[in-house]
């Protein structure tokens, strides 16, 4: 029993200090990108998304060249990403993917002159991996308590922004007769998406962010019936995903000797492979619940 | 700046650029920016597997190319094609991201295949830069009319007998040609700055599509070359002058679209 235990669970996991703060901040970017990723989905924004979480990174690289907290980087920066594609906004979808992915290559553009400042002007060699692929087992015990306030506020954001999401998601012309301001929620929510990509941004890496907000997101609607089951049910597979990618990494150090093999790894892995059973979940759902309407 | 081995250089971008800005054009027309930001994105693992095994590198490219076009495109065809694209994206950078893991330098590669190594162009890349390239751009022009007909009308595409699916797939097949070229010189994240911006621009400046298509090719060209002057000079990375430079043309298209607006609107 316990050989098997230490198989799966290498010895020192639980008395780890960088795997403790690696569960936590983890944990708390799972739980954010689950709220905040469902209505992403729902609204079609995937790629809103992606580019705010890529957007963020220049704010990262440029939060090591001048010494502040990365956090207060991606943040700032994904802020300025989801302000910058209100304004230049468009109605239509293909206006708005087109403006999306001239702000992301903007802000692609100032990433690789902080990263290359970065390399220059400071000793930060490791800069652009850990901006852009994460580096969970290195972040500092103190980050801890910021992270964790940071994803207090984006939950509460996002219980609060339910219910007119909701209504804006499903009929944006009934909302905007009850009074529900269409352009100041979409604004708000995309506020409430820079924490979330900046969350995930310094767990598993600004180009990566990604699979957490929509992963779990996109196989909770496969399988749910109701917005909010969906959110509890990514919130479970982004908190597999990132404790099991934690874990297998930790193992990964005696595989392969000198070279442990990336958390973000593992965690993508994970939730591209719920993404496949929530596919073929959900098409088996359907089928059931036809039948059952039929028969 | 066009000393001997600049001279590569300048060849092998002035040929990646040629082909963005046309294949760009169709991504601006269809509206397929997210497909044109995870194609350059799928090829990072090919790129790291040559870095860690040692071996061809545009072969590599090609392959996960491949690799990227099936998956968005399977994928997509059960569920929301966005979602797919986003997943498979992240799917193929995991991937690259452990092989590269694996590697001595790190992040060195990280930053090179990501934002591009514009003065690494060796004079052997030039052949299969060049063959690749004319590929991608003979079936863009090849494919030129139902590739604007599906993008403009899917009814009238249906009725003349051109199939959208069919066209959407070869259409990402050109976009993952064009990308892999694209990857050594500009890097897997700006690949996608030359490809959109100067083919938005081009629209803004003109409503036909053969001189858009030209144009974008120009604009292309334009913005490489001053990337790689301003980066000869400044010692900054090409593809930060890339980016902003996509994203200047394409402001500079949308003032002349209200410029011209305003200028219609005051007449009558």
């Amino acid at each position: 029993m316990s050989a098997g235990l230490v198989m799966v669970i290498a010895p020192g996991f639980f008395t780890n200090g960088p795997v403790h703060v690696a569960i936590a901040i983890g944990g708390s970017a799972a739980l954010v990108s689950a709220a905040v990723g469902v209505f992403i989905v729902m609204r079609g924004q995937s790629f809103a998304g992606h580019a705010l979480a890529d957007i963020s990174s220049a704010g990262g690289s440029a939060a090591v060249l001048f010494g502040i907290r990365p956090l207060f980087g991606f943040l700032a920066m994904a802020a300025l990403g989801a302000g910058g594609m209100e304004i230049i906004g468009a109605r239509r979808v293909r206006e708005r993917d087109l403006v999306t992915g001239i702000v992301l290559g903007a802000g692609l553009g100032l990433t690789a002159l902080f990263l290359y400042l970065d390399v220059t002007s400071t000793s930060a060699t490791g800069a652009a991996a850990s901006v852009m692929f994460g580096s969970m087992f290195a972040i500092p015990p103190s980050t801890i308590p910021l992270v964790i306030g940071v994803g207090i506020i984006a939950l509460l954001a996002s219980g609060l922004l339910y219910r007119p999401l909701l209504l804006i998601s499903l009929d944006p012309d009934l909302a905007a007769s009850r009074g529900v301001s269409v352009r100041w929620i979409g604004l708000l929510h995309l506020l409430a998406l820079a924490l979330a990509v900046s969350l995930s941004a310094m767990t598993i890496g600004a180009i990566l962010a990604t699979a957490l907000l929509i992963g779990p997101a996109a196989s909770a609607l496969h399988v749910a019936r109701r917005p909010g089951s969906a959110i509890l049910i990514a919130a479970l597979i982004g908190l597999i995903a990132t404790w099991g990618g934690i874990l297998l990494a930790y193992d990964s150090f005696t595989w392969t000797p000198g070279h442990g093999w990336p958390v973000s790894f593992f965690v993508v892995v994970i939730i591209f492979a719920f993404y496949l059973v929530a596919v073929s979940a959900g098409r088996a759902l359907a089928r059931d619940r036809a039948v059952r309407a039929g028969g | 700046m066009f000393s001997g081995f600049m001279i590569n250089t300048w060849v092998v971008a002035s040929i990646v650029a040629a082909t963005a800005g046309l294949v760009g054009f169709f991504v601006v027309v269809r509206g397929a920016s997210f497909a044109a930001h995870a194609l350059p994105l799928s090829t990072f693992p090919g790129a790291a597997a040559a870095a860690l095994l040692g071996v061809n590198e545009i072969g590599g490219l090609i392959v996960f190319a491949g690799f990227g076009v099936i998956g968005i495109h399977l994928l997509g065809r059960r569920g929301r094609p966005e979602v797919a694209t986003a997943l498979i994206l992240v799917l193929l950078l995991a991937l690259g991201t452990l092989f590269l893991s694996q590697t001595r330098e790190y992040s060195q590669s990280v930053y090179a295949l990501l934002f591009g190594q514009v003065l690494g162009v060796g004079a052997a890349d030039i052949g299969p830069v060049a063959v690749i390239s004319v590929l991608a751009a003979a079936a863009t022009l090849v494919l030129f009319r139902p590739l604007l007909l599906s993008s403009m009308s899917s009814e009238l595409a249906h009725a003349r007998g051109v199939s959208d699916r069919r066209i959407d797939l070869g259409f990402l097949a050109i976009l993952a040609l064009a990308s892999s070229v694209a990857l050594p010189v500009v890097g897997a994240l700006l690949a996608f700055s030359l490809t959109v911006g100067p083919a938005s621009a081009a629209r803004g400046l003109t409503d036909r599509p053969a001189v858009a298509a030209a144009l974008s090719v120009a604009i292309s060209l334009v913005t490489i070359w001053g990337a790689i002057a301003l980066s000869y000079v400044t010692d900054w990375p090409v593809g930060s002058f890339v980016g902003v430079g996509g994203a200047i043309a394409y402001g500079i298209g949308r003032f002349r679209v209200r410029f011209r607006r305003m200028c219609s609107a005051i007449e009558a």
